[in-house]
C-alpha cells in the first residue's frame, strides 16, 4: 500500500519542454511512472521523451486521462500553473518550483479549499512510492520498497534520513517531501493522517525545520490520533531570529516564535522521540519495527 | 528584504500616509543643515537592520543645534549590535497624545493576510500580543478580494481606537494592506502612529519587509535591497546568487538544500563547534558554483575550517568534485583545511576525482562534521 500516489497515477507534466521539466520527465519515465501527457501554452502537438505535449492541462487530462499533475513552472507563472492544475479537478497536483511569491500562493490557497484537489509543494522535492511511481525530482535508487512513511519540508534532508534508513534495508511506503515555503497544500497533519490510515505503514519519520507551527499542530495531532510509531527530526537547532535559512518558510520570527526548541518540546510532549542526528532517527524507526 | 525606515516611509508618503517631515543624512554637517529645515524638536534615528534601537542608543531627541551636533556625532558611526550606523534619519518631533500599532502580517497557518490593530502602540507589539492577546483586534483578509472596507472599519472599532479619528486610522489600515499587496510586503506595520494634540494621525515609524521571492516584480524596491544589504559578505553572497547567512562560529559549512544545509550547522553545534554560516549552493550546481562558494568561506576570516556537504539529487557528486578540485589547485597553499563528504547521484565518481592531496574525505555527514570541528579547534588554537 501507499498513499496519494501508485503505479495506476497518470501524470501530466507542467513545463515539460524546459530544461528541468525534460530532465525530470525522463527520469520519472524511467523510474517507471505513467507520465501521460505534457501541457506548456504554445508547444501543443509537440512530444517530449514520448510523451504528446498539449497547449492546456485540460486537453492534456481530456486526451490522456491524466489525474495528477506535476508542476515545473518558473516561480513568476507558476501560481498560474497550479490554478489551471486545480481547474481541471485532478486528484493531485504536486508543485515542485522553489520562489513562488508568497502572494500568490495565498491566492492559490483560497482556491485549494474550494475544491477536492490535494496540492503537495510548492517548492518541494515531491512523493515517491519506492517500486511504484515518483512525481517530482527525488533520487529514485535511494529508495528502497517497505513498510516506513516519511515525510519533509526539506528535499536533501529527506534522502539523508533514507539513505540511513535504507543502508539498514528499511524500506519505505510512500516519501512525501510537502515543501518549504510559508504557505503549502499538503501539511503535516494530512500526510500523517494519511499514513495512519494505511495499513501497511508500521511507522513514520516527520522532518521538520524552523518556521510557522506545522510541527506543533502535527504534534498535537499524534498525540490525539494515531497509534502508528513517529521518530521525528527538526532542522535549525543553531538559526539565528529573523534570518531566512534558504526556504522562505525557514525563518524564526523576531518573537522568538518557530524555534526549533518549541517544536522538539511539542512533539517530545506527544512522545514522539526526535533524533540529534539523521542516524539517530533511524534507530528509533529500528527500535519500533 | 526588509527596508529601511526612511525608504518604507516614503513608500508610505507616496501612497498618501502622513509621516512626520524629514532627511536623510550621513555627515554632522548634513543633520546640522537638516535640523535647521525641520526645527525642534528634531529625533535623530540610525538606519539600520536592527530591533530596539531606542534603547540601545540608536534614536535621540535634540531640542537645539548643539544637541543635533552631538548626537549626530555620537550616532553616526556608531556600532548597533554588530552593524556599523552610516544613514540617520533627521526627523520632526511629533507632540502626541495616544500611541496605536496598526499592521498586516502573512498568518501562515491560515494561508491569508491579517489585519491587527491596537490602542497598545509604541511598545513591543509581541509582548502586547503575549500579555494581553485582547489588546489587538484582528481581521482576517481573504486574498482573492483584498480588505474590504467594511473590515477595515470594523478591525478598527474593535481595537477601541478613539472615535474622532476612528475614520483616518481605517483610511491609513486600507492603504497599507493597497501597499501590502502591491508591493509584494510579507509585514507592513506602523508602530506608532501617533495622535497629535491636534487630532492629527501620523506614522511615526515605519516597517516593511517585502517578499523576496516576488522582487522580480517589484525593480523599485529590488533597487532598494543593495543600499539595504548589511554585511560585505552578505552582499557578495547576493551577487553569486547563494543563500547565505553569516553567523559568528568558526566551522564554514558548504551545502545544498536548506534542510541539510541547517542540519549539517546543528551537528556542527552538536559535536562541539560553532557554524560560521549557513550556505546552500541550491540544487544542480556546477562546478563554478561549487569553486564561489568556496571563494565566499575562504573570504570570511572568522573560518578557520571548512565543512562541504553534498547529497546529490540533481546535484552531482562528480560536477562537485571537480569544482572542489578546480577551486583548491590554484591556491599554493590550502587556507583552510576542508572535509567533504559526497552522497547521493554519481557520489561514486565524484569520490574518485577528488584530489584527497588537497582535501579530506569522510564517507558520512557524522563523521566529516566531526573531522571539520576537530580540523577548527586545531586551527583556532
Amino acid at each position: 500500500m501507499s498513499i496519494f500516489v501508485d503505479d495506476d497515477t497518470r501524470v501530466v507534466v507542467q513545463g515539460i519542454t524546459g530544461g528541468e521539466g525534460k530532465f525530470h520527465t525522463e527520469q520519472m519515465i524511467e523510474y517507471g511512472t505513467n507520465v501521460v501527457a505534457g501541457a506548456v501554452p504554445g508547444k501543443g502537438g509537440q512530444s517530449v521523451a514520448g510523451v504528446p505535449v498539449y497547449d492546456t492541462v485540460d486537453q492534456a487530462v481530456e486526451a490522456e486521462d491524466a489525474d495528477a499533475s506535476v508542476v515545473f513552472v518558473p516561480p513568476a507563472f507558476a501560481g498560474d500553473a497550479v490554478f489551471e492544475a486545480l481547474d481541471t479537478d485532478l486528484d493531485l497536483v504536486v508543485a515542485i518550483t522553489e520562489g513562488i511569491p508568497t502572494q500568490d500562493m495565498a491566492k492559490v490557497n483560497k482556491r485549494l479549499s474550494e475544491t477536492d484537489t490535494r496540492l503537495i509543494g510548492p517548492n518541494c522535492p515531491g512523493i515517491i512510492t519506492p517500486g511504484e511511481a515518483k512525481l517530482g525530482i527525488l533520487p529514485g535508487n535511494i529508495f528502497e520498497s517497505g513498510d516506513v512513511g516519511l515525510v519533509s519540508r526539506s528535499g536533501t534532508l529527506t534522502y539523508q534520513v533514507v539513505s540511513n534508513l535504507t543502508e539498514r534495508d528499511i524500506g519505505q511506503t510512500t516519501a512525501i517531501g510537502i515543501g518549504g515555503d510559508p504557505i503549502i497544500g499538503t501539511s503535516f497533519v494530512d500526510a500523517l493522517e494519511a499514513f495512519e490510515a494505511d495499513t501497511e505503514t508500521k511507522a513514520v519519520v516527520m522532518c521538520g525545520e524552523i518556521g510557522g507551527e506545522d510541527e506543533e499542530q502535527a504534534a498535537k495531532y499524534i498525540a490525539e490520533n494515531m497509534d502508528t510509531p513517529v521518530a521525528g527530526f527538526i532542522a535549525g537547532r543553531t538559526a539565528p531570529p529573523g534570518k531566512r535559512m534558504g526556504h522562505a518558510g525557514a525563518i524564526v520570527s523576531g518573537s522568538g516564535t518557530g524555534t526549533a526548541e518549541s517544536k522538539i518540546d511539542a512533539l517530545n510532549d506527544a512522545g514522539v522521540p526526535v533524533g540529534d542526528t539523521p542516524n539517530e532517527v533511524a534507530d528509533y524507526i529500528e527500535d519500533f519495527l | 528584504m526588509r527596508l529601511h525606515e526612511y525608504q518604507a516611509k516614503q513608500v508610505f508618503a507616496d501612497a498618501g500616509i502622513p509621516v512626520p517631515d524629514s532627511r536623510l543624512a550621513t555627515t554632522v554637517e548634513e543633520v546640522v543643515e537638516a535640523v535647521s529645515e525641520i526645527g525642534f524638536p528634531a529625533a535623530i534615528k540610525a538606519q539600520v537592520h536592527v530591533g530596539g534601537r531606542g534603547k540601545a542608543g540608536g534614536i535621540k531627541i535634540a531640542t537645539d543645534e548643539e544637541e543635533a551636533r552631538q548626537y549626530a556625532d555620537e550616532i553616526l558611526g556608531m556600532d548597533l549590535k554588530g552593524y556599523t550606523v552610516e544613514k540617520v534619519l533627521v526627523e520632526s518631533g511629533v507632540d502626541f497624545e495616544n500611541e496605536l500599532y496598526v499592521g498586516i502580517t502573512m498568518d501562515r497557518g491560515e494561508g491569508e493576510p491579517v489585519a491587527m490593530v491596537s490602542t497598545e502602540g509604541g511598545v513591543d507589539i509581541e509582548s502586547v500580543a503575549e500579555e494581553t492577546p485582547d489588546a489587538i483586534a484582528r481581521e482576517h483578509i481573504d486574498p482573492a478580494f483584498g480588505l474590504h472596507p467594511y473590515q477595515a472599519r470594523k478591525v478598527v472599532y474593535d481595537a477601541g481606537i478613539p472615535r474622532d479619528v476612528a475614520g483616518d486610522v481605517a483610511s491609513i489600515l486600507s492603504t497599507l494592506y493597497d501597499l501590502y499587496e502591491s508591493k509584494d510586503a510579507s509585514e507592513i506595520e506602523i508602530n506608532p502612529v501617533m495622535i497629535t494634540a491636534d487630532r492629527e494621525v501620523v506614522a511615526a515609524d515605519a516597517v516593511m519587509n517585502i517578499d523576496e521571492d516576488a522582487l522580480f516584480r517589484q525593480p523599485d524596491l529590488a533597487e532598494m535591497e543593495d543600499e539595504a544589504a548589511a554585511d560585505e559578505l552578505e552582499a557578495k553572497a547576493n551577487e553569486y546568487g547563494f543563500d547565505y547567512v553569516r553567523l559568528s562560529g568558526n566551522v564554514g559549512i558548504i551545502g545544498n538544500g536548506a534542510g541539510l544545509v541547517m542540519t549539517t550547522l546543528d551537528l556542527v553545534d552538536y559535536y562541539g563547534g560553532e557554524p560560521a554560516n549557513f550556505l546552500d549552493i541550491g540544487g544542480g550546481a556546477k562546478a563554478e558554483r561549487v569553486a564561489n562558494a568556496l571563494d565566499m568561506v575562504f573570504s570570511d576570516e572568522n573560518v578557520d575550517a571548512v565543512v562541504f556537504n553534498i547529497f546529490g539529487g540533481i546535484t552531482r557528486g562528480d560536477e562537485v568534485a571537480k569544482g572542489i578540485n578546480e577551486a583548491l589547485e590554484q591556491f599554493d597553499e590550502i587556507p583552510k583545511k576542508v572535509v567533504v563528504r559526497l552522497a547521493g547521484t554519481n557520489a561514486e565518481e565524484g569520490m574518485e576525482i577528488l584530489n584527497t592531496d588537497l582535501v579530506e574525505v569522510e564517507a558520512t555527514l557524522e563523521d566529516a562534521v566531526q573531522q571539520a570541528v576537530e580540523n577548527a579547534q586545531e586551527a583556532g588554537q
